[in-house]
């Protein structure tokens, strides 16, 4: 039995290392809810201006740049793509695929957050952004404004979720490199992976809500 | 690494959330009328189904992450559901 092996044991309260990474993974869901009703309150203030200023949500939704929107929708989904065959590839006891996973996943973050600066750039030309540049083109202006206050709230708020799961599964990808999962216990690995995975549970509620809306007039 | 069907199920998962992106930006441009307020969100909804029956695992035999992901859920329907039963019945809103 390798040194390594013979280490992976339970933590005290545990009767086995199973026990042990279900208990882990019950932890992140309770985490994962309380997220829920984070971003929750956020899209309920939504919905109420949404049902308030229909019109005015529309013509300031239009506004926004939808091929940033659903190229990054697709950029997220296949992160969890990656992400899920990182932790494939630790059931297989695989050290170079996890790495490799990994490192594919945290890419496509950044990828992510590259296009999303971007976008704020974009943004900013548009003349969209409250308090530092905004002239909006129609609709009334107080209601207009609620739209992208929300949007950069919610954005920014996700982009910080983001930021901290792209650090997280590159020190997963760091641990993996050492050789930390080829013991055959990943349940790091997986609480990472569920956090990922919700991150991009919220986009594509964020996507539904600001970008498809608003273009068919 | 082995092509088993747990990964073929991954990649599929994959294509029909990129598909229902599809659907959904496409959609964006047709005249659906009222229905613009739901079809984006039915869209999310299913999506955010897939990646977490199977990206976040919760399909398979009954287990006690259906608590807590339930218990989210329906904290959420509580809070969205109540808000919007209070927009939604004012009689002068805005004020």
């Amino acid at each position: 039995m390798s040194q390594r092996a013979a280490a992976l044991k339970p933590e005290m309260q545990y009767a086995d290392l199973a026990q042990q990474g279900e208990t882990a993974q019950l932890g992140m869901w309770i985490f994962l809810a309380t997220e829920v009703l984070f971003f929750g309150g956020m899209m309920a203030a939504y919905l109420a201006y949404r049902m308030t200023y229909n019109a005015d949500f529309d013509a300031a939704a239009k506004e926004s740049v939808i091929w940033i929107g659903s190229v990054n929708t697709a950029v997220l989904v296949t992160s969890s793509l990656t992400m899920v065959m990182a932790i494939h590839a630790a059931a297989e006891r695989e050290r170079q695929p996890i790495v490799y996973f990994l490192l594919a996943t945290a890419a496509l973050g950044l990828i992510f957050l590259g296009l999303k600066g971007y976008e704020y750039v974009e943004d900013y030309n548009d003349a969209v952004v409250p308090v530092l540049n905004f002239h909006p083109k129609e609709g009334n202006p107080g209601a207009v404004e609620l739209f992208w206050l929300f949007y950069f709230y919610a954005t920014l708020l996700h982009a910080v979720h983001l930021t901290i799961g792209i650090i997280l599964v590159f020190f997963m990808a760091v641990r993996a490199k050492r050789g930390a999962f080829d013991a055959g216990y990943y349940a790091p690995l997986e609480v990472v992976g569920l956090y990922w995975s919700f991150v991009d549970t919220v986009w594509v509620f964020l996507f539904a809500l600001i970008y498809p809306i608003g273009r068919s007039g | 690494m082995k092509l088993g069907g747990q990964i073929v199920t991954f990649v599929i998962a994959w294509a029909v959330l990129l598909l229902l992106l599809g659907i959904n930006v496409l959609l964006a441009y047709q005249p659906i009328g009222g229905l613009h307020g739901f079809v984006p969100i039915g869209i999310a909804a299913t999506q955010a189904f897939i990646i977490m029956a199977i990206f976040m695992k919760l399909r398979g035999r009954p287990s006690l992450k259906w608590v807590f992901a339930g218990a989210g859920f329906f904290w959420l329907m509580i809070l969205l559901g109540l808000s919007s039963t209070d927009y939604m019945t004012r009689a002068a809103w805005p004020l």
